[in-house]
């Protein structure tokens, strides 16, 4: 097999195409990542799922940069003991916070009123107001990246249970997650043979009809295999009610790591007012 | 579009959870009750379904991309209870696994975005088609207006959440603590974006996709048609008895106007210009305005603009009527009529 690749042409199917497959890889990557053997891999779902929460809300509340800062560096230990590479949280957490809250931080440095900093044109309250937005976004997607990579999906979705989510939300959740991979992969297909019976290069007004029409051949099969799916579901006994099987069960481990969670979050919230 | 974590305050974060959830809880009794042991799968196909159109980069015309969120779609298709509800299943995937919008932003998200978005899509294509045939071209520009507003209101929402935040929540050094942008800012900044950009993308995606379901399953269109004009396509519970409970509680409501006479003083913020003279409504001014007292004289611009147009009916009580209570109740059946008449003709039109 040749390592050179031909010259991808940078239109509309290119850059679906590209975005399907980020997507399945890094929902594929989570499955792969949960499976690991890593401090929080051993832990109960309900444990990770109530402590990152609970930390995600003390750095909500938290009014001091140096405490954000410090539930960064927590949250960048946790995922070093739980396998989870520095470069993969570099990639899929702090580039996209960096790139999407940089572009609304920076015109606070000049926008917001203040002292001047150090006979610059920002203020020092721009400069404090813009590291608190990144700060806290940079630091609640890391935590998020680390429940996701940690826990298998279905397991969070279950876990949501301790804060009286009903079972039947619960439930579509969980079967949501799983029908998101067919529709990317089918949707992968779907471009992807068209990419394959493609020429020369789409216009864009072709390229709306095309996904347009992508988007109603979806929605058909969406409902197609909603009735087969419910079918299916009828075959095996469903009669309306929905149940979830708890096998979730607390050890010493996760008592006590629930403990630390708790006294982590609460003298946050206590040192941040 | 989808606020991040850090954007808003833990109270604003709260207030939006508390808003969305009886929203949450009437879609799920609704979209039980109409659907049955079918709505499982369908809502989560459907949150998969918007799911994946959100990840398809639009070309749209002036050489741009843009994404759409299928709000619109997911309204013409199952209805607004069913779009709520699976739009705000694919928001929380996206929150929870993506990274796509903050998790404690998932209720502003949702409410933003999976409700009142697909309330604004279900009244404005409905208000649009009319009683049009399901194949009409009137329902595709329908869909597309339903889409663009809904998205645009949404967009309007966030911006205000947003643009309050530096009003509430600033530190020791007086630095906003969350998003710094006040709402002369925040508005412009999220709308114009929206106005052109975000509400093409979800206008083209919106109209596109109900052109083609025109053209390859007509069926998919009945759950929101109504009462169509084509006998061939009329929907068999399409009847005005279920109107009539909805009529006795506006007849209820009219009677009980008078009713609004009791509350002392007028509401916050809705003085008039000669109020600012009168010393009885500047002290109610100041104690409905923790203590600020009133500027001694009617601002400029209010002065001006007050003498430009006179309602018949100002304050509910025309000069004409003696009885206050009887002024409130002609002004109810004046106001709630004349709603009535415009909403039947745009509907017949």
């Amino acid at each position: 097999m040749s390592d050179i690749h031909p010259r991808r042409r940078g239109g509309f199917i290119e850059h679906t195409l590209e975005g399907l497959r980020s997507a399945m890889e890094r929902a594929i990557y989570a499955e792969a990542s949960a499976s690991r053997t890593g401090v929080l891999q051993r832990l109960d779902p309900r444990v990770k799922v109530a402590g990152i929460l609970a930390l995600i809300v003390s750095v909500a509340l938290a009014a001091k940069l140096w405490l954000i800062a410090a539930v960064l560096m927590l949250a960048i230990v946790l995922a070093a003991v739980s396998a989870i590479p520095i470069g993969v949280l570099a990639s899929r957490a702090w580039l996209g916070a960096l790139i999407f809250s940089g572009v609304i931080a920076v015109p606070a440095l000049f926008l917001t009123p203040g002292t001047p900093f150090h006979g610059m044109p920002i203020t020092l309250q721009g400069l404090r107001t813009a590291s608190f937005l990144m700060l806290r976004t940079g630091t609640a997607t890391t935590l998020m990246l680390v429940l996701a990579y940690t826990t298998p999906w279905t397991h969070i979705l279950k876990a949501l249970r301790i804060f009286r989510v009903p079972v039947v939300f619960v439930v579509i959740l969980g079967m949501t997650c799983r029908y998101i991979l067919l529709m990317l992969e089918t949707a992968h297909e779907m471009f992807e043979s068209r990419q394959s019976r493609t020429v020369n290069r789409m216009t864009p007004a072709e390229s709306r009809r095309l996904a347009v029409s992508s988007s109603g051949v979806l929605l058909h099969k969406t409902l197609h295999m909603s009735g087969e799916v419910y079918l299916a579901m009828q075959a095996r006994g469903f009669r309306g009610e929905v149940y979830l099987l708890d096998d979730f069960r607390m050890r010493p481990l996760d008592w006590f790591a629930l403990g630390a969670f708790a006294t982590v979050a609460a003298v946050s919230i206590l040192l941040g007012r | 579009m989808h606020i991040p974590d850090g954007y808003l305050s833990p109270a604003t974060c709260a207030v939006a959870y508390a808003a969305s959830v009886p929203f949450w809880r009437i879609a799920l009794k609704r979209v039980k009750k109409a659907m049955n042991a079918r709505q499982v799968p369908l809502l989560s196909l459907f949150a998969a379904l918007s799911f994946v159109i959100m990840m398809f980069n639009l070309p749209l015309p002036g050489g741009t991309t843009g994404h759409a969120t299928g709000i619109g779609l997911a309204t013409v298709v199952i209805g607004p209870w069913a779009a709520m509800l699976a739009v705000s299943v694919a928001l929380i995937v996206q929150a929870l696994f993506f990274g796509d919008g903050g998790v404690t932003a998932i209720g502003a998200n949702c409410f933003n975005m999976a409700i009142a978005g697909s309330l604004v899509a279900y009244a404005v294509y409905r208000l649009v088609a009319g009683r049009s045939a399901l194949a009409s071209a009137r329902r595709v520009v329908a869909a597309g207006i339903a889409g663009y507003l809904a998205i645009n209101v949404s967009a309007l929402l966030a911006a205000v959440e947003f643009g309050i935040q530096p009003m509430l929540y600033k530190d020791a050094a007086g630095a906003p603590l969350y998003c710094p942008y006040p709402l002369n800012i925040a508005i412009p900044a999220m709308m114009i974006g929206h106005l052109t950009i975000a509400g093409l993308a979800e206008l083209v995606v919106s109209a596109g996709v109900v052109a083609f379901l025109q053209r390859s399953d007509l069926s998919l269109l009945r759950t929101t048609a109504g009462n169509i004009r084509d006998t061939g396509q009329a929907l068999p519970q399409a009847s005005k008895r279920p109107l009539r409970p909805l009529w006795a509680g506006l007849a209820i409501l009219l009677v009980l106007t008078p009713l609004g006479i009791l509350a002392a003083g007028s509401a916050w913020g809705e003085w008039m210009a000669s109020d600012y003279a009168n010393p009885a409504v500047r002290r109610e001014i100041a104690l409905a305005s923790l203590h600020h007292a009133a500027p001694q004289r009617a601002p400029q611009g209010m002065q001006k603009l007050s003498s430009i147009w006179t309602a018949p009916f100002a304050r509910y009580a025309p000069p004409y009527i003696r009885g206050a209570a009887f002024g409130y109740l002609l002004s109810a059946m004046f106001g709630a009529g004349l709603i009535v008449v415009v909403v039947l003709l745009v509907g017949r039109s």
